[in-house]
């Protein structure tokens, strides 16, 4: 298995000389009664510019609270994030979230959920515009851009979350498990979806997932995270060639890499369902 | 008043959907007078039959006559203006005060911990246990109802606005914030459509509680009114009068709180039924 050596984190990160998003050492814990439960311990990894990563862990090993951190939503207790060099204290537009939870606005139709950004930042009404047409029509919604988010179906909620991220122009797309909770078939078209767009656009994207197969499909990089409290286990390069086809998921490398992988996550679902969690119980016996 | 109501629902809804509605409230509307005359029967039968007690009611014709007679003369309708204004100013004002005051105590912790412990000391006083300090306390007696029709739906208003912007999902605050708003744009274009339907509820509620009070305080402290026209009819023993003054207040409550569904319904085509 000489060709997929683990990347592993040395002087660079994996990510080369000029990371656009660089987590260094970072911790975090939460307060359960008296005492602390560690959630992150230590995480550092960066992410290169244009690239897609993916971060993929065990249910409940602490995505979630990385992705909150990296938004700028919540602080580390030691440790840094820095974007472009400067240090992420604050919620901001250069970095957006798509969650598995909607967050559209249900008052807002599509369309003012869309020009959100543009709106509080005072874009022009003409650029708005025929920015949201562009954007909108991208995701294939301009059609239904007077409806109200109760009235979509879950993957266009989706799109519209999508639209109303892209339209900032993010240095940074984020995505924690967005096609979760869709049907097969919906997450399978937002899965290529977002392949086209990310290829089309090379927005650099952190794309956060549980799942091996579509980690491997769709990333350049995957940092792979232990059980909790997460720490980041290994990061490996996939350098499958782009753009990305399912008829790569026959290949030979794809193959090697998604074992390898398999390999260290069994590893880590087994020491969660040790500790007692029932997700983890769930991944374990579908990977084996 | 609603008749306009209706047409207003009727255009804001497409051609299908419209005729749709028409066909749901034609049933209604059929199934209300199949109700109506059924009571009105029921009415009759009993004070013929001479039911006790209920036989001392007067027949629905004679209630129906008095009607008529009533609708002839100024006074009746000079009642009707005098409480819809009353219930209008001092509803609206409940509204002024209330809903900012809600919106400030939902959003600030210390803000909220400092108002509330009196809110709730208050809250539990029936506001017709007011009507005697507010009779004292307030130079003229129209001024007493007006604050006490005030309280009634105050407290109402304050605390369902509170509980509504308390439980708005910290996730739209923190999407608006990446999005780039302002504070400003986090009160405007969140904190206030997140807790409309909280709001409404509280206006419908507190528009029922508003009648309550302002009739009570009527007949206690007013000169004029439908809750003073009733109470007169009692005092000179008419009582077809009586039952017209009770039927009154019935519709007149159920006119408001149809204005209120409907400014509902329109403040919040999101939550439309589709
Ligand atoms: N605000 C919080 N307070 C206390 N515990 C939390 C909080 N947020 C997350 N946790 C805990 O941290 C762990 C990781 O949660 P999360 O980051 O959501 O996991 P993931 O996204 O990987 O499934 C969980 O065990 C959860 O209970
Ligand atoms: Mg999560």
């Amino acid at each position: 298995m000489a060709e997929i050596a683990p990347l592993l984190r040395a002087s660079d990160g994996g990510a080369g000389q000029d990371p656009l998003l660089c987590v260094a050492g970072v911790s975090k814990s939460f307060r359960e009664g008296d005492e602390h439960q560690a959630c992150l311990d230590n995480c550092s990894f960066d992410i290169a510019r244009g690239e897609l990563s993916i971060i993929i862990g065990p249910s409940g090993c602490g995505k979630t609270t990385l992705i909150n951190l990296i938004a700028g939503y919540e602080l580390p207790d030691s440790g840094s994030i820095t974007l472009d060099g400067a240090p992420v204290s604050a919620p901001s537009f250069d970095r957006l979230v798509v969650f598995q939870e909607t967050t559209l606005f249900p008052w807002m139709t599509v369309y003012a959920n869309v020009v959100f950004g543009c709106k509080v930042k005072g874009v022009p009404q003409q650029e708005m515009q025929e920015k949201a047409k562009h954007i909108l029509s991208k995701v294939g919604l301009y059609e239904f851009r007077d409806k109200y988010p109760s009235q979509l179906s879950g993957g266009m909620q989706r799109r519209t979350e999508l639209a109303r991220a892209l339209i900032n122009d993010p240095k940074l797309m984020i995505l924690d498990e967005p096609f979760r909770g869709l049907d097969a078939m919906t997450k399978e078209l937002m899965q290529e979806f977002y392949l086209t767009l990310f290829e089309e656009t090379g927005l650099t994207t952190l794309f956060v997932t549980h799942e091996l197969e579509e980690a491997i499909f769709m990333a350049d990089n995957l940092v792979l995270l232990t059980h909790k409290p997460a720490r980041v286990k290994e990061i490996l390069k996939i350098d499958l060639p782009r753009p990305r086809h399912f008829s790569m998921m026959a290949s030979k490398k794809y193959f090697d890499l998604h074992g390898y992988a398999m390999g260290l996550l069994v590893e880590e679902a087994k020491r969660a369902f040790e500790d007692g969690n029932a997700i983890a119980f769930d991944a374990v016996s579908s990977l084996e | 008043m609603s008749v306009n109501a209706l047409k207003l629902r009727g255009s804001n809804v497409g051609g299908k959907i419209s005729s749709y509605v028409r066909g749901a409230l034609s049933v209604k509307t059929l199934e209300g007078i199949v109700s109506l005359v059924a009571f009105v029967a029921l009415w009759q039968a009993a004070v013929s039959l001479r039911i006790p007690y209920i036989s001392n009611l007067p027949f629905p014709g004679q209630v129906w006559n008095s009607l008529g007679e009533a609708a002839g003369t100024s006074g009746y309708w000079l009642s009707w203006v005098a409480s819809l204004k009353r219930i209008l100013i001092s509803f609206i004002i409940a509204q002024v005060v209330g809903v900012p005051l809600g919106l400030f105590m939902g959003m600030s912790k210390p803000f909220r911990q400092l108002i509330f412990p009196v809110f709730e000391i208050v809250r539990p006083i029936p506001p017709i246990a007011w009507i005697p300090l507010a009779i004292l306390f307030w130079p003229t007696e129209e001024l007493s109802i007006y604050a006490l029709t005030f309280i009634g739906p105050f407290f109402v208003i304050v605390l369902n606005v509170m509980q509504g912007v308390a439980s708005i999902d910290q996730s739209f605050k923190r999407a608006a914030l990446s999005l780039g708003a302002k504070p400003s744009d986090i009160f405007w274009k969140i904190m206030l459509p997140g807790a409309l339907p909280s709001i409404l509820t509280g206006m419908t509620v507190g528009i029922g509680v508003a009648w309550n009070v302002l009739i009570a305080a009527e007949m206690i402290a007013g000169r004029n009114g439908l809750g003073r026209m009733t109470w007169e009819a009692y005092t000179n023993g008419n009582i077809p009068l009586i039952i017209v003054g009770m039927i009154s207040i019935g519709v007149a409550g159920y006119l408001c709180s149809s204005l209120v569904r409907l400014i509902g319904e329109n403040c919040m085509p999101w939550q439309r039924r589709f």
